[in-house]
């Protein structure tokens, strides 16, 4: 399935590492969050790139101690009705400022991509055959935006504050 | 009435064109039916028995005239000639071909209208008061909140797929015409100690499987909070609301489930948690523009009672009865708001024929200031009459067949589409409300019985509000054959109560006898006609009138 990151396809160099098993000598690694919080110190201590999986109902919060030193954090669609993963997202970029990788992974729609890209993913796993044009695509489907979001804070009423100010100061 | 400016106008626009790309890829088996649903869903497209259905957003009931016509239009190039007003002061059609429904969307944003996310597991279309700005019982406006709350909601990234759908009522007034105690939020606008006007904000009301009334988790929200205060409650569902049983997915279950304390300190914690940036904060002059487009019309100065009006009333019988039970008071002397009840005998609750759109769209530029309300009794009203005009819009309802006198009263029945069209019923309700329509056939005896409000539900979902009639009628399905529960005791006004169900389910044509011997029995020990059956079982207790409805003769 490819992976698109920024919108374009990339290689995944990440590997998850299931709990109870022997981490791989090199490479980069995702672990779940029980397992990163319980080993953090081992983890991190080792010169490579470390990420997590949150299940759905994981509280990002709980990585919020050490967001600058995670590379990836992986949230979920188990289905494509499950919207939780909105919810981490958001709180991951706005509340606790995480500045690396947000991989949504799961039954990713090409429909949902703006939501997701709106929410804070800036990669995506998805069963598309055109992967890079249909992102592409439902990136700018949608012009105007009522909600600031991590993708922009540009909104609607602020674009018309704006034209209000530059009016008034004519 | 709000009016769209070049960034509204953009997102629709660009919504009808995202659809149709989305109903082309479906037609052409690029998309399968699993994936396209939701997509048709948050534009109002459901899979019915027979057809699609489409459902267009009302925002907060408002119409106006080139609005209705636009409808009417939509009715007639697309439909069977008629729409359905829905108790959620939507409208839908019921025979539309999906390949015609991103031209109906075009069709819509031409008069600043869409059907963004009427279903679906999103925040729905938000309702208030249809007397709203009309009313001489309420604080202020509430429809500038309601509209801000519209755009603030409008392709939510973050709450476009919650657990289940949520529903926003908002109202300013006492008595609530809104029903906000049964919404997933309702927004009760009052003031605080210091005299400013913000909300009372009341969470997991709602009807359903399980009905519950709304608990108050935040005596006064300001003006300012109040978006920030709605992401906060919005985030706590969105993580936490049940999503293992579509049945105990509404946030009335997750309130009930944490306790009213738990969630309140989870929502407050939140709340307070929100970084400066999170805040939802519009600019105030962004809240005055909005607020403008509300300001009050050219009222005339006029005595505050009518000549002419006292003239036609002395003249006609049928006319006085209609004035009496389909006129409300005005804030502005001189003027009256007009239910137009959508109600006649024997025809679905709610549906209204393109003439008679065509119809009410004329005499509302004519005589109505050009405001038009959906009403969440399934009826429309006209908020802004002169009361020298009543005898004109009058005969032009007559003319209309839209004269109907029984507003509030016991034929105004509340009704859902039943298993005539809907693929989750399972029982008519159509044919039931009209033989329970029909015992009031004889309007001196429908005035005699007074208010009443009669709701009828073709399943559990509770799309007509049987649980908050002051008598409510299930269908339910036993082993193939429709039976009906009726319910005593619900309300869905500031007294907002959960009906009881009486016992064993009645057959069909059982259920209109059976409360023509609840209605006597009413007459018989009601203390004064001024009080309303609800009001007189209250007093005396639900017995008697279960002791009536299975005393068969």
């Amino acid at each position: 399935m490819p992976l698109l990151k920024d919108g374009k396809v990339v290689d995944d160099v990440w590997a998850f590492v299931e709990d109870g098993h022997e981490l791989s000598p090199g490479g980069c690694i995702t672990v779940s969050l029980a397992r990163f919080l319980s080993e953090h110190d081992q983890l991190l201590a080792r010169n490579r790139s470390i990420g997590v999986r949150l299940a759905v109902s994981d509280d990002p919060a709980l990585l919020a101690p050490f967001l600058d030193q995670l590379h990836l954090i992986e949230l979920q669609f188990p289905k494509y009705t499950d919207g939780r993963a909105f919810s981490q997202s958001q709180l991951l970029r706005r509340r606790y400022n995480y500045k690396g990788e947000i991989r949504a992974t799961g039954q990713v729609l090409r429909d949902q991509l703006r939501l997701m890209i709106r929410s804070g993913f800036d990669a995506v796993m998805i069963d598309e055959a055109n992967a890079e044009g249909v992102y592409d695509f439902s990136a700018h489907e949608f012009s105007e935006f009522y909600q600031a979001a991590s993708d922009t804070t540009d909104t609607i009423f602020m674009k018309r504050q704006k034209k209000r100010e530059e009016k008034a100061a004519e | 009435m709000y009016r769209y400016d070049e960034f509204d106008e953009t997102l629709v626009r660009e919504r009808a064109k995202q659809f149709r790309g989305q109903v082309e890829r479906r037609l052409k088996g690029e998309l399968k039916e699993e994936n396209f649903k939701p997509l048709r869903l948050q534009n109002g497209v459901y899979l019915q028995l027979h057809a699609y259905m489409f459902r267009i957003a009302v925002p907060y009931g408002q119409l106006s005239s080139r609005k209705l016509r636009q409808l009417a239009m939509i009715a007639d190039k697309y439909d069977k000639g008629y729409g359905h007003f829905t108790t959620r002061q939507n409208i839908q059609f019921n025979w539309i071909k999906l390949a015609e429904i991103p031209d109906a969307l075009e069709a819509l944003a031409d008069v600043e209208m869409h059907a963004i996310q009427t279903s679906g597991n999103c925040i729905r279309n938000v309702t208030s008061d249809h007397l709203a700005g009309a009313a001489f019982d309420e604080l202020e406006d509430p429809r500038p909140w309601c509209e801000i709350i519209r755009q603030w909601s409008t392709f939510h990234p973050e709450f476009s797929a919650l657990p289940r759908k949520f529903k926003i009522a908002v109202t300013a007034a006492t008595p609530d015409r809104a029903a906000v105690k049964v919404h997933d939020i309702g927004l009760l606008m009052k003031k605080n100690a210091e005299g400013e006007v913000g909300f009372e904000v009341l969470v997991g009301g709602g009807l359903g499987r399980t009905p519950y009334i709304g608990l108050t988790i935040r005596d006064w929200v300001s003006k300012q909070d109040l978006l920030s205060y709605l992401e906060a409650n919005m985030r706590v569902y969105n993580r936490h609301g049940r999503r293992d049983n579509k049945y105990k997915a509404r946030i009335k279950i997750l309130v009930n489930e944490l306790g009213e304390a738990e969630y309140r300190r989870e929502v407050e914690e939140e709340f307070a948690n929100q970084n400066a940036w999170e805040k939802v904060v519009l600019p105030q002059d962004e809240v005055d523009r909005i607020t403008a487009y509300f300001a009050p019309p050219k009222f005339e100065t006029l005595p505050a009672k009518s000549a002419a009006l006292d003239a036609a009333i002395a003249a006609d019988r049928h006319f006085a009865r209609w004035t009496k039970n389909n006129l409300r008071a005005h804030k502005i002397p001189g003027y009256t708001a007009v239910h137009i009840a959508l109600k006649p005998q024997g025809v679905a609750p709610g549906d209204c024929s393109s003439a008679q759109m065509r119809a009410a769209a004329d005499i509302a530029e004519k005589f109505g200031l050009d405001d038009i309300r959906v009403a969440h009794e399934q009826d429309l009203v006209l908020p802004h009459v002169k009361l020298d005009d009543v005898p004109a819009v009058y005969a032009a309802l007559k003319a209309a067949d839209m004269h109907a006198s029984n507003a509030g009263l016991g034929s105004d029945i509340i009704a859902c589409p039943g298993l005539d069209y809907c693929n989750l019923s399972n029982a008519r309700s159509i044919s039931v409300a009209n033989e329970v329509q029909a015992l009031f056939a004889d309007p001196e005896f429908e005035d005699e019985v007074g208010t009443l409000h009669i709701n009828v539900s073709g399943c559990i979902n509770a799309c007509g509000h049987h649980h908050v009639g002051h008598i409510g009628i299930l269908g339910v399905d036993k082993k193939g054959e429709e039976f009906y529960q009726i319910l005593f005791g619900g309300r869905a006004d500031e007294k907002a109560a959960i009906g009881e169900i009486q016992g064993p389910g009645l057959r069909h044509e059982e259920v209109a006898p059976a409360l023509k011997r609840v209605i006597s029995r009413y007459m018989e020990l009601r203390i004064s006609k001024t009080e309303k059956l609800a009001d007189t079982m209250t007093r005396l207790g639900q017995a008697p009138f279960k002791e009536a409805l299975y005393a068969s003769a």
